[in-house]
C-alpha cells in the first residue's frame, strides 16, 4: 500500500510538471541536424579580382541573397527575403557592397559584402507595372558610383554609397514599355529603348549625369513587335516581329533608326515554329531558339545577318565576360551522352573554342539550366575559366579544369511535400571480434564520458568527448534500430527530384530525379504535389521493398493530366510510372491494402470521378467490399461551398473501366459568400493514434472524448477583413469556426470571434483543435482550443451500470447517429506570428502532446498542451492541480528553452512534421523551408529509455563500490563475531 | 512642479534640447511618401540593453536581425545604425515584429492615420506600454539552453546512486552507534533474545562464513 502511495505521489511529482524541451548547449547535433540552402540561384556575381576569400553572390527563386565561398560552396552569408519581394537582379557596386533591386523594381538594398550586413535601403516609388533592370554607370562617367535603375515605369539614379535618388525620369507618361537600358562604355550618354504599343519603337537619349532628355525619336514598323530586344552592340538591337517569323535589326545612331529586316527562313531552312530571341549579351552575335534549334547569329557592319553556328540541342549560354584586352568571352554548355561539355569562346572569333571541357555529369541531375563564367589569371598568364552551372534539379555546381570542385543540393530549399520510409532489416550475425572492440571502445567512450561529468577532463578530452559523441556510428546506420530513430525521410521538391534523407546525420541516401516531373514535350510545366508511402512492407510480404507513391501534374491547372511515379525506398529507382488521362484534384488515402501491401488510393479527377489505384482485380474486391463506408468531402474556398461526396457507382462511358467510378454528392454547405470566406481547412490525420477514449477529471469524473475521423475544422472570416492586417476595421471583421461532420455535413459546433481575422493556422488531433488567429481589438494574435465531448457515453460512470450491463460502451457507434457533443473552448493570447502549426504524435499515443509552432522568426516553439486546456481556470482547486492543470493566464508562455531549433532558424519555415518512433516517449520532428532541421523530441521526457548521457560508468563504480563496501562489512563482522566467540 | 515655479531656465534649455533632438531624428516617425503610402520608420536598439548580459549567449549579430510589417507582408533589415524603414504603408493599424537570435522583442502595435501624419502612435502589444518614438528594445534575453550546473559533490550525493550509497553508510556506522547508545542491560536481554530466536548476522548469510559457525 505504501509502495503504491509513493508512486502515486511520485507521478504526481512528475506530473506537475511540465516538461519543457531544454538541452544543453554541448547536446546540439547529437539528436539534431540543420542544412542551410539557397534554392535554385537567379543569377550570380563572382568577386575574385582581389587577394583574399574569392566568393560568388547569388541570389535565388526562393527570394534568398547569399555569398558562397568559391572554393568549397560553403555560405558565408545568406538573407531571406519577404515572400513577396522577389530579386529582380544584383550587382557588385565599389567593390565592397552588393546590390539588389527586388519588389518588381522597387526595393534597392546595398548589403557589405564581408558580412551581409545591409548598409542603405532605398525605396523608389513609380506608378506602373514594368520591367526591372539594373545597371552600375562606371566611375568615370560619374563621380557618385551612381547605380541606374529602371522599374515601375521611372528611370533612377541611385549613388551607390548612400542610396540617395541623385535624378529621376518618369517616363510612365509616354506610355512606353522600356526594353532595355544601354549604357555604352565610356560614354555620359545612356538610351532607353523600349516599344509604344506594338509597333512603335522609340529611343531617348539621356544625360547620365543630370538625366536630362536630350534627344528622343521614335519609328513605327508596320509589322509590330513581339518579345525581347536583344541588344547586339551599343547603337544595335534585334527585335522579332509579330509574326515571330521576321528578325528586325534596329540602329539607332545620331537618333535616326532605321529598321532592316531579315526572313528567318532565309537563314534556317526549317523555320517552322516558335522563334525566341535569347537574352544575352554578347557583341555582334545573338542566339535564337525555334523549338530545339538554336542559332548563334551575327550582325555585320552594314546590318546584314549570318549565321555562325547551329546547335540542335538543349543548350545554355552564359553572359559575355568582359576578359582584360578588351575582349570578350562567353560559355556555351552542351549535353552529350553521360557528359556535358563546356566550350568558352571568344567574341570576335567565333569559329575556334578558346576551352573546351567534359564533364561526367550525373544524369540524376538533368539537363543544364543556367551557366555563369568567371575568368581567372593562370600561373602562365593565360585565361582560366570556372564556370557555375544551375541544374535542372535546381543543384549547383562549380566548374573548373574539368572538374566538379563542388556542387550543392539546392533543390532541398523548396521541399514540396515529406513522408518517411522505414531502412532495412538488420542482418543477422555480428562478428565476435567486432563485438570485443566494440565493449572496450564503448567502455572506453564511457570513462571518457565519466571523466567528463566529474569536470576531470582535460580540454582536449572534452573535444574528444565532443567529437565521439558527434560522430556515433550508431546513428547513421543503414539499417532499423529498436527505438525506431532511424529512418528515411523521402522529400519531393518542386523541380520533380525525390531524395530520402537519413534521420540520423541528414545525408542523401539516394536521389531520383523523375522522369514523368522533367520538363518534357509531353509535359510542358509538370509539377510535383505529393509523395505517399505506397507500400509499406509487414507481416506476409517482408521481402519486398517499401515504396512510395509520387503524384504530379503536367501544368499549373488543376484539368491537367496526372501523372504517378513509384519508387523504392531502399535502392531509390523509380519501379513504375504511369502518364494518366484523367486530372487530379483531390487524393484519398483509404485505410485497406491489398495482399502485397499496396495502399488503395482513391484518385478524384476535376470530373468528379474517382479512380481506383493500385489497379489490380484484388483491389477492386476489396473496394467493392467497402463501397458503402465511403465518404469524403472537397471545399471549393473561390465558391464558398463544402460538399460532401460518396461513390455511385461505375463510371457509365464507352469503354468499361472497372476502376473508374462515378460520384454523388450527399451534401454541401454554402457560406455566404457576401459575409464568410473560407480561409482555412483542417482535418486530424488518418494515421493518428488515440490511447484512451476517456479523460478522467479531477473528481474522479469521466469525460469521454468525441473521437471521429470524419471531422473537417473550416475557419471563414468576412470578405472585408480577408486582406493584410490593418486592412479591416475591427467593427467588419469576424472570424467563423465550425466543427463540421464530413459524412453527414452536420455542423457539430459554431462559434464567431468578432473583430479578429485571418490568417488561421489551425491543427486537429485527437477530440480538439487549435488555432492560431489575429485579435483586432486587442492587435495581438490569440490561440484558441476547442475541445469536443461525447454527451450519449457521458452517464456510463455508474459502476452498477456497468456490472449489470446496462451501459452503452458496446453499443456500434455509428457515423449516421446525431452525436450528442458538448464542446469546451478557451483563448489566450501568442505573442508571435505564426507560420506553421504541428502536433507532436507517438507511437501508441499515450504520451502526453505538445504543440509545434513555427513562429515568425522562423524558430520552432515547443507548446505543452496542458497550455492549451480549456478547463484551465484561474484558481484551480488542489484536486485540479494535482490533475495538472495549469492556472489561466491571459498568454501563453514563450520559454526560451522549449525552442525545439534552440539557437537555429529555419530560414523560410513552410512545414513541419511530426512522424512517431517506435518508443513510445519519443516523436521525430522535420522541419522544412529554405533550410531542413531534424530532431528528436520527448514530450513527457524519456521515460521508457534511459537518456543517451545516462553515465554507466557511474553506475559501474556504484555497483563496484557497493560490492566493495559489502566484502568490508562482512570482514569486519567476521572479526566481531571471533571475537565474540572468544569472549 | 515645484522645480519648474522655482527655476524655470533649465527646464527651457531641456525642451529646446528634446526639440534639436526630435529634429536631429526625423527618421523616428512617419511620413508621407511621394507615393501612395506612408513610410514608417524607427530604430531597433540591440547593444545598449542595461541587464541580464550573461555572456551566454553569442552577441545578437545586426545584420541577422528582421523587422517584419504585419505577420509577413513585408520584411526588412536593419542598417548598421539599427535604423530601419517600411515605404508604402497604407493608413490603418499596423503590427511591427522584430526578430533576432537571442532576443525576445514585444510585437509594436503603429497607427498610421492619415489625419496626421508624422505623429507616431506606437505601443508594445506585450504590455501595452506607449512609445513616443519608434525606439524598439527587446524585453528580454533569450537564453536557448540549459546551463549545465557544474560538478558538485551534493549533486553527486542527491543522484539516485549516490543516496543508495548515503543510506548504505548510515546503516553500516550509524546503526551500530544508535545500538550502543542503547541501555547495557536491555542491550543483553535484547541479544539474548535474538541468540534464543537465531537471527542471523551478516556474516551467517554470506557463503563463506557458513564455515565458521
Amino acid at each position: 500500500m505504501g509502495v503504491a502511495i509513493r508512486v502515486f505521489v511520485l507521478l504526481l511529482f512528475f506530473s506537475s510538471t511540465i516538461p519543457t524541451f531544454s538541452l544543453f548547449e554541448d547536446q546540439v547535433g547529437l539528436m539534431d541536424w540543420h542544412q542551410k540552402y539557397i534554392g535554385k540561384v537567379k543569377h550570380a556575381v563572382f568577386h575574385t579580382q582581389k587577394t583574399g576569400r574569392k566568393r560568388v553572390v547569388v541570389s535565388t527563386e526562393e527570394n534568398v541573397i547569399a555569398s558562397l565561398d568559391l572554393r568549397r560552396g560553403e555560405i558565408f552569408w545568406r538573407h531571406v527575403l519577404g515572400t513577396n519581394d522577389a530579386i529582380d537582379a544584383i550587382e557588385i557596386a565599389l567593390g565592397k557592397y552588393v546590390i539588389s533591386l527586388s519588389s518588381d523594381g522597387s526595393i534597392l538594398r546595398a548589403w557589405n559584402l564581408p558580412d551581409g550586413q545591409m548598409v542603405w535601403e532605398s525605396s523608389l516609388q513609380g506608378t506602373k507595372h514594368s520591367k526591372s533592370l539594373l545597371l552600375l554607370l562606371n566611375a568615370e562617367v560619374n563621380k557618385d558610383n551612381a547605380i541606374l535603375v529602371f522599374g515601375k515605369g521611372c528611370l533612377h539614379a541611385v549613388s551607390s554609397i548612400d542610396g540617395e535618388v541623385l535624378w529621376k525620369k518618369d517616363f510612365s507618361a509616354e506610355s512606353v514599355e522600356v526594353q532595355q537600358v544601354i549604357h555604352p562604355l565610356g560614354s555620359d550618354m545612356i538610351y532607353v529603348v523600349g516599344f509604344v504599343g506594338s509597333s512603335q519603337f522609340d529611343a531617348f537619349q539621356i544625360n547620365a549625369k543630370n538625366g536630362d532628355l536630350l534627344k528622343h525619336k521614335s519609328e513605327t514598323l508596320p509589322g509590330g513587335f513581339v518579345g525581347e530586344i536583344s541588344s547586339v552592340s551599343s547603337d544595335t538591337l534585334v527585335a522579332l516581329d509579330a509574326t515571330r517569323s521576321i528578325l528586325v535589326t534596329i540602329n539607332f545612331q545620331d537618333g535616326n533608326i532605321s529598321f532592316q529586316q531579315t526572313y528567318i527562313s532565309d537563314l534556317v531552312e526549317d523555320s517552322s515554329g516558335m522563334a525566341v530571341i535569347l537574352p544575352s549579351s554578347l557583341t555582334g552575335v545573338f542566339g535564337v531558339t525555334i523549338n530545339t534549334l538554336t542559332l548563334f547569329v551575327r550582325v555585320t557592319t552594314e546590318g546584314k545577318l549570318e549565321v555562325v553556328e547551329k546547335i540542335d540541342q538543349e543548350i545554355a549560354v552564359s553572359d559575355a565576360l568582359l576578359l582584360s584586352e578588351g575582349q570578350q568571352a562567353f560559355a556555351l554548355v552542351q549535353h552529350g551522352g553521360e557528359k556535358i561539355h563546356l566550350k568558352v569562346k571568344l567574341g570576335h572569333n567565333w569559329n575556334s573554342d578558346f576551352l573546351r571541357e567534359s564533364i561526367e555529369m550525373d544524369n540524376q541531375r538533368g539537363l543544364v539550366h543556367k551557366v555563369f563564367i568567371n575568368s581567372y589569371i593562370r600561373t602562365d598568364r593565360s585565361h582560366g575559366f570556372r564556370a557555375l552551372i544551375v541544374m535542372e534539379d535546381h543543384s549547383l555546381l562549380l566548374l573548373q579544369q574539368g572538374e566538379i570542385v563542388w556542387s550543392r543540393e539546392d533543390g532541398l530549399a523548396s521541399i514540396v511535400d515529406v513522408t518517411t520510409s522505414e531502412l532495412p532489416l538488420e542482418k543477422e550475425g555480428v562478428s565476435v571480434a567486432k563485438v570485443e572492440h566494440n565493449l572496450f571502445e564503448w567502455l572506453k567512450g564511457h570513462m571518457l564520458k565519466l571523466k567528463g561529468t566529474l569536470m576531470l577532463a582535460s580540454p582536449d578530452e572534452v573535444a574528444a568527448i565532443q567529437a565521439m559523441r558527434l560522430k556515433s556510428s550508431e546513428k547513421s546506420k543503414m539499417t532499423r534500430d529498436r527505438n525506431g530513430f532511424r529512418k528515411l525521410l523521402v522529400v519531393l521538391t518542386r523541380a520533380g527530384k525525390v531524395f530520402a534523407l537519413h534521420t540520423g546525420d541528414g545525408r542523401v541516401v539516394w536521389s531520383h530525379f523523375l522522369h514523368s516531373l522533367r520538363k518534357s514535350e509531353a509535359c510542358g510545366y509538370p509539377t510535383g504535389l505529393k509523395v505517399y508511402q505506397w507500400q509499406v512492407p509487414h507481416h506476409h510480404a517482408l521481402d519486398e521493398n517499401p515504396s512510395v507513391l509520387v503524384l504530379g501534374r503536367c501544368g499549373q491547372s488543376s484539368r491537367a493530366p496526372a501523372v504517378l511515379s513509384f519508387v523504392d525506398t531502399y535502392t531509390g529507382k523509380e519501379l513504375s510510372s504511369l502518364d494518366l488521362a484523367h486530372s487530379i484534384v483531390q487524393v484519398i488515402r483509404l485505410p485497406f491494402t491489398d495482399s502485397t501491401e499496396q495502399r488503395l488510393h482513391l484518385v478524384v479527377d476535376a470530373d468528379q470521378r474517382a479512380h481506383l489505384y493500385p489497379k489490380n482485380p484484388e483491389a477492386v474486391g476489396i473496394f467493392h467490399r467497402e463501397l458503402s463506408n465511403l465518404y469524403w468531402y472537397s471545399v471549393e474556398a473561390d465558391n464558398g461551398i463544402i460538399k460532401g461526396h460518396a461513390i455511385k457507382g461505375n463510371c457509365i462511358g464507352e469503354v468499361l473501366d472497372h476502376y473508374c467510378f462515378d460520384t454523388r454528392d450527399l451534401w454541401s454547405i454554402v457560406f455566404p459568400s457576401e459575409s464568410e470566406k473560407i480561409i482555412t481547412t483542417v482535418t486530424r490525420k488518418l494515421n493518428e493514434v488515440v490511447h484512451t477514449q476517456a479523460k478522467v477529471i479531477a473528481d474522479q469524473d469521466v469525460m469521454y472524448k468525441y473521437i471521429s475521423k470524419n471531422l473537417l475544422f473550416v475557419a471563414t472570416v468576412a470578405p472585408k477583413a480577408s486582406g493584410e492586417i490593418g486592412a479591416a476595421m475591427p467593427d467588419e471583421s469576424w472570424l467563423v469556426v465550425y466543427l463540421i461532420d464530413t459524412v453527414t455535413g452536420r455542423i457539430l459546433h459554431r462559434m464567431v470571434h468578432y473583430g479578429s481575422q485571418g490568417p488561421v493556422h489551425a491543427v486537429f488531433s485527437e477530440n480538439w483543435v487549435v488555432y492560431h488567429y489575429f485579435n483586432l481589438r486587442a492587435h495581438r494574435y490569440e490561440m484558441s482550443v476547442i475541445e469536443i465531448y461525447d454527451q450519449s457515453r457521458a452517464d456510463n460512470k455508474d459502476i452498477w451500470k456497468l456490472v449489470l450491463g446496462k451501459h452503452n460502451l458496446t453499443s456500434p457507434i455509428s457515423s449516421y447517429s446525431r452525436p450528442e457533443v458538448v464542446t469546451k473552448s478557451q483563448s489566450y493570447f501568442f505573442t508571435h506570428s505564426a507560420k506553421a502549426i504541428a502536433v507532436t504524435s507517438t507511437s501508441k499515443g499515450i504520451t502526453s502532446k505538445q504543440l509545434l509552432i513555427g513562429t515568425i522568426g522562423d524558430q520552432v516553439l515547443a507548446l505543452d498542451k496542458r497550455f492549451v486546456d480549456p478547463r484551465r481556470s484561474i484558481n484551480p482547486t488542489q484536486v485540479e492541480k494535482e490533475e495538472g492543470i495549469i492556472p489561466l493566464t491571459d498568454s501563453l508562455p514563450i520559454v526560451p528553452q522549449s525552442y525545439v531549433t534552440h539557437a537555429l532558424k529555419v530560414e523560410g519555415l513552410r512545414g513541419i512534421v511530426a512522424v512517431p518512433a517506435k518508443l513510445e516517449s519519443t516523436t521525430l520532428v522535420f522541419a522544412y523551408g529554405v533550410d531542413l532541421f531534424f530532431t528528436r523530441l520527448a514530450p513527457s521526457r524519456t521515460y521508457d529509455s534511459l537518456t543517451e548521457d545516462f553515465s554507466y560508468a557511474l553506475l559501474l563504480l556504484t555497483i563496484v563500490a557497493l560490492v566493495a563496501a559489502i566484502f568490508v562489512t562482512w570482514v569486519l563482522s567476521e572479526r566481531k563475531d571471533l571475537r565474540d566467540k572468544w569472549r | 512642479m515645484a522645480p519648474i515655479i522655482r527655476s524655470k531656465k533649465p527646464v527651457i534649455v531641456l525642451l529646446c534640447l528634446q526639440l534639436c533632438l526630435s529634429f536631429l531624428n526625423p527618421a523616428l516617425a512617419i511620413t508621407t511618401g511621394s507615393g501612395d503610402g506612408y513610410t514608417i520608420s524607427g530604430r531597433v536598439k540591440l547593444q545598449s540593453m542595461g541587464f541580464g548580459a550573461k555572456g551566454f549567449i553569442l552577441p545578437g549579430k545586426i545584420s541577422d536581425a528582421k523587422v517584419i510589417l504585419n505577420g509577413g507582408q513585408s520584411v526588412t533589415f536593419l542598417r548598421p545604425d539599427g535604423y530601419f524603414s517600411f515605404h508604402n504603408v497604407p493608413a490603418g493599424t499596423h503590427l511591427i515584429e522584430v526578430t533576432a537570435i537571442g532576443y525576445f522583442f514585444s510585437p509594436v502595435r503603429v497607427d498610421v492615420s492619415a489625419r496626421n501624419p508624422g505623429k507616431v502612435q506606437a505601443a508594445l502589444t506585450e504590455n501595452k506600454k506607449g512609445l513616443s518614438e519608434l525606439v524598439l528594445e527587446p524585453l528580454r534575453e533569450e537564453q536557448y539552453y540549459e546551463i549545465r550546473e557544474p560538478f558538485s559533490i551534493m549533486s553527486l550525493v542527491k543522484s539516485p546512486m549516490g543516496l543508495m550509497v548515503g543510506f548504505m553508510l548510515l546503516v553500516v556506522f550509524i546503526m551500530p552507534k544508535l545500538v550502543e547508545s542503547i541501555d547495557p542491560e536491555e542491550m543483553k536481554r535484547a541479544q539474548e533474545e535474538m541468540r534464543t530466536q537465531g537471527v542471523p548476522s551478516l556474516a551467517s548469510i554470506l557463503p563463506g562464513a557458513a564455515r565458521t559457525n
